[in-house]
C-alpha cells in the first residue's frame, strides 16, 4: 500500500468513526464483539465473516475486538436456533446466515426453530453463480439448450434442500436430463467430480466459480452455460456485473423452445434464487436489542462500505456485488424472505416429486 | 518432459517458501513442541496437532505448514527418549525400540543408544522425504485421473490392515474397528440428514464425535491414566552415560540395513490408515532375520534400535502420500492435519487431487519441510538430550495434571461446550477399556478415521454406477466400477490381507498382555454388543426414503454384531487362560516384589470425574484451580506451598492460552446464576 492510499484510508477511518461517534452514544471500548458464524471454519460463511470482522473493528465506536466463534450443525439449523435463544445483552452479540439458513426457514424444515421476523439485520451481501458444462457437450451450446435435450448429463448434488436446488430446477426448466448424484460434501467437491469425468454439469458461486472452474474454461475442459444474474433497483433480473460477458439464466430460457418465464415454476424459480443469491449473507443483531445499539452498527458498516479501498478488497474476496446496510439490508431482508405460499408448496411438490423428500414429517 | 519442467518449477517455488527467516522460525517452533510432547509416552502427533489447532486460524499457510511438519516429524524421533530410557514407548511406533534400546540403557548406554537412534531417525526421515519428491512426481498424473470408485478403493485398502493390526485374537481386532466406524457414523447422516443415535433434544451428537476427542481419548488418556496410576517418574537413572559417538559409529557400520528399513518404513507409511503401529515391528522382524548371530536381540542389540528407529521415520513421509495425493488421511495424526490445512489462511489449500493440481509448490514445500525439520529435530535431540533426561526424572503425578489440563482445553476446542469434556471422559474410559483388555486401539482409529471416505465414496460409486447402467448398459457400470485401478487396488489388497493374517500372530500392537479372569473381559464385550444393538436398533427406524443414511450403519453393524457374538460364543467355551481373556489388570493385580503397587484405575479415574463435576457446577477455571490445588497436595503429596505454586502456573497458562485465542471457558451451574468477569465466567 502506498503512502497516500494509506493516509486516505486513515481519514476515511477518522471519519467514519467521528460519524458513527456523533450518531449514538454508545462506546465499545474494551469490548469484545463474538460474531457467531453457524458453519464450519471452513466454508463461504466464514471467508465472510473473517473479511468483514477487522473493518467492523476498526469502524465500531471505541474499536471493540471481534471475533469470529463457529457453531455448525445441521447445516446452519443448529445455530439459528441457538441465536433465536438469546436476548439483547450489551450489543456484543452478532450472528450471520446464509442461504443454507434461509430455505430450511422457507420450505418450513421441521428441525427449524427460528424465526428471522425476530432479528434485526444490519447489513447483507449477496453473490451469483454459474453453471458449465463438459467441453463434449459445450460444443452443442449455442446460447439455447434445444441442441442439449436429449443428453444425459451427471451432477453432485449436495441436497435436495440446499442451494443446489436453485440449478436442479432450472436444468429441469431447460428441459435437460440431469442425473443427480446425492450427498456431495461440498461444491468443491462437485468440481473435482466434474474435472475427473464422473459429473458432466456443475455450478459454483461467484468466487468458487472465478477460482476453480474459470481455469478449467481457460484450459478447454469447460464451457460456461449462463449466470444466474442479479437483481437490478426494480427487481428484475439482469445480468450479473461480475460475468458481464455471460448470459444468464432468464435470457438462456427464454430462448429456449419450451421454458417460459412467466407461470408459478418461474415464480418460484426466481423467489428461491432471490432467497439464496442477491441477499445472500445477512448480518443479525439479537431479537431485543435497542434502536441506538442498530444504528451504531449500521453505521460502522456504512462506514466500513465507505472505504476507499473497499470496492478493491471485496472484489477480490466477495466478488463485485453489493453490500447493503441498515434499510437497505432490512429490504433485501424482505425480499429473501417473501416467498408467496404458491412458490412454497410448488418447490415442496417439486421436492416430491422429483427427489423423494418430505417436508412435512 | 512436461511432468519434469512442471515439477521442477514447483521444487523451486517450494524451496523459496521454506527458505525465509520466519518459516524457519515456526518449523523450529513445532520441532520443540513436538520435542517436548514426543518426550511423554502415549502423547504424539495427534495430541500436538490438536493443541496447535486452534492457533492455525487465518495463519500464513507456509508458516501453519512449518509449525505442525516441525511437530509431526519430530515425534518419532523424541519418542525414543521413553523408550530407552524408561522402557515405556513413547508412541505406538517405537514399540520395537524398547525391545534393545532399554536394555542398552540399563547396562549405562544409553547414550550409545540414542545416538544411534537419532542418526537412524535422521536417515530415515531424510529417506522419506526423498522418496515422497519422486512418488509425487511420478503418482501425478494417475492420481489426478482417480474417480470415486478408485478412491473408494483405496480407503478399503486402509482399511484392511485392521487384519495386520488385530493382534492376537483377529475378531477383536475386526469388531474394534467396527466399533471405530460407528462411533463415526454417529449424529446427522451425511446424505439425507436422518439422525443416527442422535436427538435435536440434545443437540450436541448432532455432528457426531470430533476426531480431536477420539484421538485424545482414546490414545493419550489411557497411556495417562496408566502412568499416573504407577506413580513413578519415567525414568528412574538419570544417567545418560557415554558413547554418543559410538552410536553414530554402530549406525554407519549398519548402514545398509538402515537403509532397507527406511524403505518399509516409507512402503508402510504410504497404506492408509496403517500409520506407525506396525512398521517398527517389521522393520525389527527384517534385523532379527538379516543378522547372523540373533543372540544378542531382546537384550541390548544395537541393530534391534537402528531398524525401527529407521523405519519409523521414514513412515512420515510414507504416510503424507495418501493424505496428500488422496485427502484420505494415512493415520490419525494426518486426519488432524488435514482438518487443520483448511483453517489455514483464507482456506485455499485443500489436500487431495485439488492440492496435487493447483498447489504443488507446497506439496513439494510440505516434503522439504519435513527433511528439514528432521534435520533441526535430530539436531535439538542431540543438543538437549541431557535437559530432556532431567525432565524424564520428574515424578508422573507432578505431570499429569497439566498434560490433563492441556488435553482437555484441546477437547474443549472442538465444540466449545462443556459436552466435549463429557465425551473425551466417555472416549477415555473407552480407550481405557480397549487397551485393557486389549483390543486394538490402532484398529478403532482407523475405523474412525476411515468410516467417512467409505461411505461417501461408496454411496457415490453406487449413484454413478446405476446412472451408468441406465445410460450405458451393465458394460458401461462394470467398466466404470471396475476400472483397470481398480483391479490392481484388489489385487494389492488380497495379498496384503493374506500376508498380514499371517503375520499378524507375531505383532503385537500393545505388546504382551497376559489373561486372567473371564468376568471382566465378559463384560466389556457384552458392553460393545449392547452398544452394536442400539445403534442397529436406532438405524433401522430410519423411515425407506432417507434409507442411503441407513445403509452404512446397517452393514457395519451387522458385521460387528456377528463378531461379538462370535466372540461370546467363544468366551462360553475356552478357557481363562486363552488370549481371548486378555487383561492388563491381571498382571497389576499379581503381587509380586514391586513395591510401589498400582493405585486402583477407579480412584485414578475419579480424580477427572470430580474436575469434571466440578466445572459443571463452578465453570472451567475455578474447577480447574481446586482440582489442581487439591491433587498436588493429596495425591502428590507436596507440601501446600509448592502445590499452590505449581496451581497458580497452571492456572496462568491456562489463562494466557485462552487469552492468546480469545477463547472463553465452559461455564457452569453457578455462571448461570451470576455473572462472574472473564475469565471465571
Amino acid at each position: 500500500m502506498n503512502p497516500t492510499t494509506k493516509k486516505l484510508q486513515l481519514a476515511a477511518v477518522a471519519i467514519a468513526l467521528a460519524v458513527s461517534g456523533a450518531v449514538s452514544a454508545e462506546d465499545f471500548a474494551g469490548k469484545t464483539i463474538e460474531w457467531t458464524i453457524p458453519f464450519s471454519e471452513t466454508g463461504g460463511s466464514a471467508k465472510w465473516g473473517n473479511f468483514f470482522a477487522p473493518l467492523l473493528s476498526e469502524a465500531m465506536p471505541g474499536a471493540p475486538s471481534v471475533v469470529v466463534k463457529f457453531m455448525p450443525g445441521a447445516g446452519s439449523t443448529k445455530g439459528a436456533n441457538w441465536f433465536q435463544r438469546e436476548k439483547h445483552k450489551d450489543g456484543t452479540t452478532v450472528f450471520g446466515t446464509s442461504g443454507s439458513t434461509q430455505f430450511p426457514y422457507l420450505l418450513g424444515d421441521p428441525r427449524v426453530r427460528y424465526e428471522y421476523k425476530d432479528w434485526n439485520p444490519v447489513m447483507a451481501t449477496g453473490t451469483g453463480g454459474v453453471a458449465y458444462l463438459n467441453a463434449e457437450d459445450g460444443k452443442l451450446y449455442d446460447g439455447t439448450a434445444n441442441k442439449l435435450k436429449g443428453k444425459t448429463f451427471v451432477y453432485g448434488n449436495q441436497g435436495a434442500t440446499r442451494l443446489d436446488l436453485v440449478p436442479a430446477l432450472a436444468w429441469d426448466m431447460l428441459g435437460l436430463d440431469v442425473q443427480h448424484v446425492m450427498g456431495i460434501k461440498g461444491r468443491g467437491d462437485g468440481r473435482k467430480m466434474f474435472e475427473s469425468g464422473e459429473a458432466t454439469i456443475d455450478y459454483q458461486t461467484s468466487a468458487s466459480y472465478l477460482k476453480g472452474a474459470q481455469p478449467l474454461v481457460d484450459e478447454g475442459k469447460a464451457v460456461p452455460m449462463m449466470s444466474w444474474g442479479a437483481l437490478d433497483s426494480s427487481g428484475d433480473i439482469v445480468r450479473d456485473p461480475t460475468f458481464p460477458d455471460m448470459p444468464t439464466f432468464k435470457e438462456v430460457c427464454d430462448a429456449t423452445d419450451g421454458c417460459e418465464t412467466t407461470g408459478p415454476q418461474w415464480d418460484a424459480w426466481k423467489a428461491f434464487f432471490v432467497a439464496g443469491f442477491p441477499v445472500q449473507k445477512i448480518a443479525f443483531l439479537p431479537a431485543g436489542t435497542p434502536q441506538d445499539v442498530i444504528d451504531t452498527y449500521v453505521a460502522a458498516f456504512d462506514a466500513v462500505g465507505a472505504r476507499d479501498d473497499f470496492a478493491e478488497i471485496s472484489s477480490k474476496r466477495l466478488g463485485k456485488y453489493p453490500m447493503f446496510t441498515g434499510d437497505a439490508a432490512k429490504a433485501a431482508l424482505e425480499t429473501a424472505l417473501n416467498v408467496n405460499d404458491e412458490a412454497k408448496d410448488f418447490i415442496k411438490g417439486y421436492l416430491k416429486d422429483k427427489f423423494g423428500v418430505s417436508l412435512d414429517k | 518432459m512436461e511432468i519434469i519442467t512442471t515439477a521442477w518449477q514447483a521444487l523451486g517455488d517450494a524451496w523459496t517458501l521454506i527458505l525465509n527467516p520466519a518459516t524457519f522460525g515456526y518449523l523450529v517452533m513445532g520441532v520443540f513442541l513436538g520435542l517436548s510432547i514426543g518426550v511423554f509416552p502415549g502423547l504424539g502427533g495427534i495430541a500436538g496437532l490438536s493443541l496447535l489447532l486452534p492457533f492455525m486460524f487465518g495463519l500464513e499457510p507456509v508458516y501453519g505448514l512449518a509449525l505442525m511438519i516441525g511437530l509431526i516429524s519430530v515425534v518419532p524421533t523424541s519418542d525414543t527418549f521413553a523408550s530407552v530410557l524408561m522402557g515405556i514407548p513413547g508412541s505406538s511406533s517405537s514399540q520395537a525400540t524398547v525391545l534393545d534400546g532399554f536394555p542398552m540403557a540399563k547396562r549405562g548406554q544409553a547414550a550409545r543408544a540414542l545416538s544411534a537412534a537419532f542418526a537412524s531417525s535422521l536417515f530415515g526421515g531424510l529417506v522419506g522425504a526423498a522418496f515422497l519428491t519422486f512418488f509425487i512426481l511420478i503418482a501425478r498424473p494417475i492420481v489426478l485421473k482417480f474417480q470415486s470408485p478408485e478412491l473408494l478403493m483405496v480407503s478399503i485398502f486402509g482399511l484392511s490392515m485392521v487384519g495386520i493390526l488385530a493382534g492376537r485374537v483377529a475378531l477383536k481386532g475386526l469388531a474394534s474397528a467396527g466399533l471405530g466406524m460407528l462411533v463415526a457414523s454417529i449424529g446427522e447422516g451425511p446424505f439425507s440428514g436422518e439422525l443416527r443415535l442422535a436427538s435435536y433434544d440434545y443437540p450436541y451428537f448432532l455432528d457426531g464425535v470430533k476426531l480431536i476427542i477420539v484421538g485424545l481419548g482414546i490414545f493419550a488418556v489411557p497411556e495417562i491414566i496408566a502412568l499416573l496410576r504407577t506413580n513413578r517418574a519415567i525414568n528412574e537413572r538419570g544417567t545418560l552415560g557415554a558413547g554418543w559417538l559410538e552410536g553414530v559409529k554402530d549406525w554407519w557400520a549398519n548402514k545398509w540395513l538402515s537403509v532397507r528399513c527406511s524403505l518399509i518404513g516409507v512402503m508402510v507409511g504410504v497404506i492408509p490408515g496403517l500409520g506407525g503401529s506396525v512398521v517398527d515391528w517389521i522393520a525389527y522382524g527384517h534385523a532379527v532375520q538379516t543378522t547372523k548371530d540373533k543372540s544378542h536381540f531382546g537384550s541390548g542389540e544395537i541393530r534391534g534400535v537402528i531398524a525401527p528407529e529407521s523405519a519409523n521415520n521414514a513412515k512420515e513421509g510414507g504416510g503424507l502420500v495418501p493424505t496428500l495425493l488422496f485427502g484420505i488421511p494415512g493415520s490419525g495424526s494426518m486426519a488432524i492435519f488435514i482438518g487443520a490445512l483448511a483453517l489455514l489462511g483464507s482456506g485455499e489449500l485443500e489436500v487431495g487431487q485439488v492440492m496435487l493440481k493447483d498447489n504443488l509448490d507446497y506439496t513439494y514445500a510440505i516434503v522439504w519441510m519435513l527433511a528439514l525439520a528432521n534435520v533441526v529435530g535430530t539436531v535439538c535431540c542431540i543438543i538437549f538430550s541431557p535437559q530432556i533426561a532431567k525432565l524424564t526424572n520428574i515424578r508422573f503425578v507432578l505431570i499429569a495434571p497439566f498434560v490433563f489440563m492441556i488435553i482437555s482445553f484441546a477437547a474443549f476446542q472442538s465444540g466449545q461446550n462443556l459436552l466435549d469434556l463429557v465425551t473425551l471422559f466417555g472416549i477415555g474410559l473407552i480407550g481405557i477399556f480397549l487397551r485393557r483388555f486389549d483390543w486394538s486401539r490402532p484398529a478403532f482409529l482407523i475405523g474412525f478415521v476411515l468410516a467417512n471416505p467409505v461411505e461417501n465414496f461408496s454411496n457415490n460409486a453406487y449413484q454413478i454406477a446405476g446412472i451408468r447402467m441406465n445410460n450405458d448398459g451393465l458394460a458401461g457400470s462394470l467398466n466404470y466400477i471396475f476400472s483397470p485401478i481398480v483391479l490392481t487396488l484388489i489385487v494389492i489388497t488380497v495379498i496384503s490381507v493374506a500376508m498380514g493374517l499371517r503375520q499378524a500372530k507375531h505383532i503385537q500392537a500393545e505388546g504382551a498382555v497376559a489373561a486372567g479372569r473371564k468376568r471382566a473381559p465378559l463384560i466389556f464385550t457384552l458392553l460393545v454388543t449392547l452398544f452394536v444393538c442400539c445403534m442397529l436398533f436406532n438405524v433401522a427406524q430410519i423411515p425407506d426414503y432417507a434409507r442411503v443414511d441407513a445403509i452404512f450403519p446397517l452393514t457395519i453393524g451387522v458385521v460387528t454384531l456377528l463378531c461379538c457374538l462370535v466372540l461370546l460364543l467363544q468366551m462360553m467355551f475356552k478357557a481363562d487362560d486363552d488370549p481371548l481373556f486378555a487383561d492388563t489388570e491381571t498382571v497389576m493385580n499379581t503381587p509380586v516384589e514391586n513395591t510401589d503397587k498400582p493405585k486402583g484405575l477407579w480412584s485414578t479415574l475419579a480424580w477427572f470425574g470430580a474436575l469434571l463435576i466440578a466445572t459443571a457446577l463452578f465453570g472451567y477455571i475455578i474447577a480447574l484451580a481446586a482440582f489442581l490445588l487439591v491433587f498436588f497436595r493429596y495425591r502428590a503429596i507436596l507440601p501446600w506451598v509448592k502445590a499452590l505454586i505449581l496451581t497458580v502456573c497452571g492456572v496462568a497458562f491456562m489463562m494466557a492460552m485462552a487469552w492468546l485465542l480469545n477463547r472463553d471457558f465452559p461455564p457452569g451451574w453457578l455462571q448461570t446464576i451470576v455473572t462472574l468477569p472473564w475469565p471465571l465466567g
